[in-house]
């Protein structure tokens, strides 16, 4: 405690954690659905949310609204449950949770509620279910108040909304507030659903695989849709967590492609450049990397960049897989539930295989895990691309 | 070492500002969208893709021309410039035009060349591509300009080292109503070649942005 970092900022612990996915509302219901191989992604048939039948990993309705009904209870009985829209309530259930561990941390002044998201309460704008909220709710703002106003945060959040990178660039804003001093800690939360809106866009870029995602494999032809949430309970207390040896943020970084909008880097470069950045600031060399959770979206492009940044980063034999075959592209998620996952395989030293891949595709011969196995990770890293031409890099770290 | 604002624009409205002097102006109110376009002419860009832009990036693009037109980044490496916009509405107005094309579902004809756009921070990207700037980006959203945000988040990529020079602003769309301020902030080194057109640099702090905010 108080001790600086080489470079004279404080360091940043991960307390606590959540991911609310469709394997489950917790982290270890979510890992141990990862351990037994079971997919998220199904074939759902659900006229109001698409015309046609669609492969999604979504979230039970009904469980959904078992949990929350548990939280309101605790928090804001006053409030009926169905003032809240289905995000509002995977947000809330997921921060929840994650606030529940042993370690309290004071919801008022030095702490900072970070929320990345790509479309927020976007199903309100369609107004096919969920009639009943004002169109105020399509603000990512009067999102994110609801949440602050919901837990009694006296901040008012930072709200990201930044693509596919959106749940890592809040990791990483949040990770610099702490450092400087200007919070001691952060609730970091990021969340989307699955919406007709989104499902029509993707289709119409054909960029949604006809069979359950397959990234890095020869025969990947597109990405899965998800929805879900993640929270991180950052703090720069370590003696507020229940570990002794609590695993910190150690470098993180972003950049652009300056390329295309809608299309990767042909080289990796950019991408590249995030990750040296981030293994810079955490004074990591690619040796000391022992795992990569990638973004694997399993479209042609992407996979293929990122193979390419990863072996420019000097990390092709480091063990890689990508999440995206358990539950999906969950968007402004993304970051924060597969950085959650890679924590949890630090602390239990076991990396999980990469579902979907069996044969390689990406034109780098990427070291893809294919199957769950023992490993010591003392460091990790997390990547992510999206539209815009942008890409992140963060590295976790055990002490 | 401190951080000055070195060029700025403000477009509202009818009205283009860029670093104190009246760049455009258009009696009559009409679209902002008829507004860019006479910018776009009279200061002779040429840039095919801006027409292809949805309203937030041309807004965005726009911006970012006329701050850089007056100051330069050419002398920072690509990596090492930022991009950190905001806004309110995030992509709502062309959320609102790719909505239109699923309402219907006997006439569904969704498309690639509007969902791109349905994200903000892909006027970072427009700009990025514009400027050759490969460094940090980020999109942030508050109810209202909030210069203490924004300022706070782009001190701390200075202080990481992460930026020597940082594109940095508010860019408003919805319907017709427009509201864009973007500045160049970059390390206090005035002994750097090339001060612009007679622009004393301001200091980059919450005061001199909500002044540059308002005040035009």
């Amino acid at each position: 405690m108080g001790c600086l970092t080489a470079d004279g900022m404080k360091p940043v612990y991960i307390l606590n954690d959540n991911i609310t996915t469709s394997l489950g509302f917790t982290t270890t219901e979510n890992i141990d659905a990862i351990k037994k191989d079971v997919i998220g992604i199904r074939m759902v048939d659900d006229p109001v949310l698409y015309p046609r039948p669609i492969l999604l990993s979504r979230i039970d309705t009904d469980q959904l609204r078992l949990r929350f009904g548990k939280v309101i209870q605790q928090y804001r009985k006053d409030v009926p449950a169905e003032s809240f829209t289905r995000l509002e309530q995977m947000f809330i259930v997921s921060i929840s949770d994650a606030l529940q561990g042993e370690t309290e941390i004071p919801l008022r002044q030095r702490t900072l509620l970070v929320i990345s998201t790509t479309k927020g309460n976007i199903d309100l704008l369609e107004n096919r279910y969920q009639t009943l909220f004002s169109h105020k709710r399509l603000y990512l703002w009067e999102l994110g108040r609801i949440i602050q106003q919901f837990f009694g945060f006296s901040n008012p959040p930072l709200i990201i909304s930044n693509a596919c990178i959106s749940g890592v660039v809040a990791m990483m804003a949040a990770t610099r507030y702490l450092q400087s001093g200007t919070y001691d800690h952060a609730v970091v939360t990021g969340g989307d659903i699955a919406s007709e809106f989104v499902i029509s866009g993707f289709q119409s870029f054909q960029a949604l695989s006809p069979t359950v995602c397959k990234p890095f494999d020869i025969n990947r032809t597109g990405l899965s849709l998800g929805e879900g949430c993640g929270t991180m309970i950052l703090s720069t207390k370590a003696s507020l967590s229940s570990h002794d040896t609590p695993i910190r943020v150690a470098g993180a970084a972003t950049s652009n492609d300056a390329n295309h909008i809608s299309g990767p880097s042909r080289t990796g470069e950019e991408l590249s450049g995030a990750i040296n950045q981030a293994m810079s600031q955490a004074s990591l060399s690619s040796s000391e990397i022992g795992y990569i959770s990638a973004h694997g979206t399993a479209t042609l492009y992407n996979d293929e960049m990122e193979s390419k940044a990863i072996e420019l980063s000097g990390l092709k034999h480091v063990p890689v897989n990508s999440l995206k075959g358990y539950w999906g592209h969950t968007l402004g998620a993304a970051g924060m539930i597969e950085s959650v996952a890679a924590i949890s395989s630090m602390k239990s030293s076991t990396l999980y295989r990469s579902a979907g891949f069996e044969t390689l595709g990406v034109p780098v011969e990427l070291n893809v895990i294919s199957a769950h196995h023992p490993a010591e990770v003392s460091a990790c890293l997390k990547t992510a691309s999206g539209f815009g031409g942008c890409n992140a890099a963060i590295i976790y770290q055990k002490q | 070492m401190e951080r000055i604002i070195t060029s700025y624009c403000h477009l509202h409205d009818n009205k283009v500002i860029v670093n104190d002097r009246l760049l455009f102006y258009q009696e009559n109110i009409v679209k902002f969208a008829e507004i860019l376009k006479a910018v776009y002419k009279q200061e002779k860009i040429n840039y095919p893709k801006f027409y292809k832009m949805d309203a937030i990036s041309k807004l965005g693009f726009m911006a970012a021309e006329l701050v850089l037109k007056d100051r330069t980044i050419e002398g920072y490496r690509p990596e090492t410039v930022g991009v950190v916009l905001s806004n309110s509405s995030s992509s709502l107005d062309t959320d609102i035009a790719h909505n239109e094309t699923i309402k219907d579902r006997s006439a569904y004809y969704p498309s690639p060349s509007v969902f791109v756009y349905t994200l903000p921070n892909i006027v970072i990207g427009e700009v990025c591509i514009r400027h050759k700037i490969k460094g940090e980006n980020a999109f942030l959203i508050s109810e209202a300009f909030d210069g203490k945000m924004l300022s706070g988040y782009v001190d701390e990529l200075f202080i990481n080292r992460r930026v020597d020079a940082c594109l940095c602003g508010w860019i408003e769309v919805l319907g017709d109503k427009c509201n864009a301020l973007a500045v160049l902030v970059e390390n206090d080194d005035r002994g750097r070649s090339g001060e612009n057109s007679g622009f004393k640099p301001l200091l980059f702090n919450v005061k001199n942005l909500n002044l540059l905010m308002t005040h035009n």
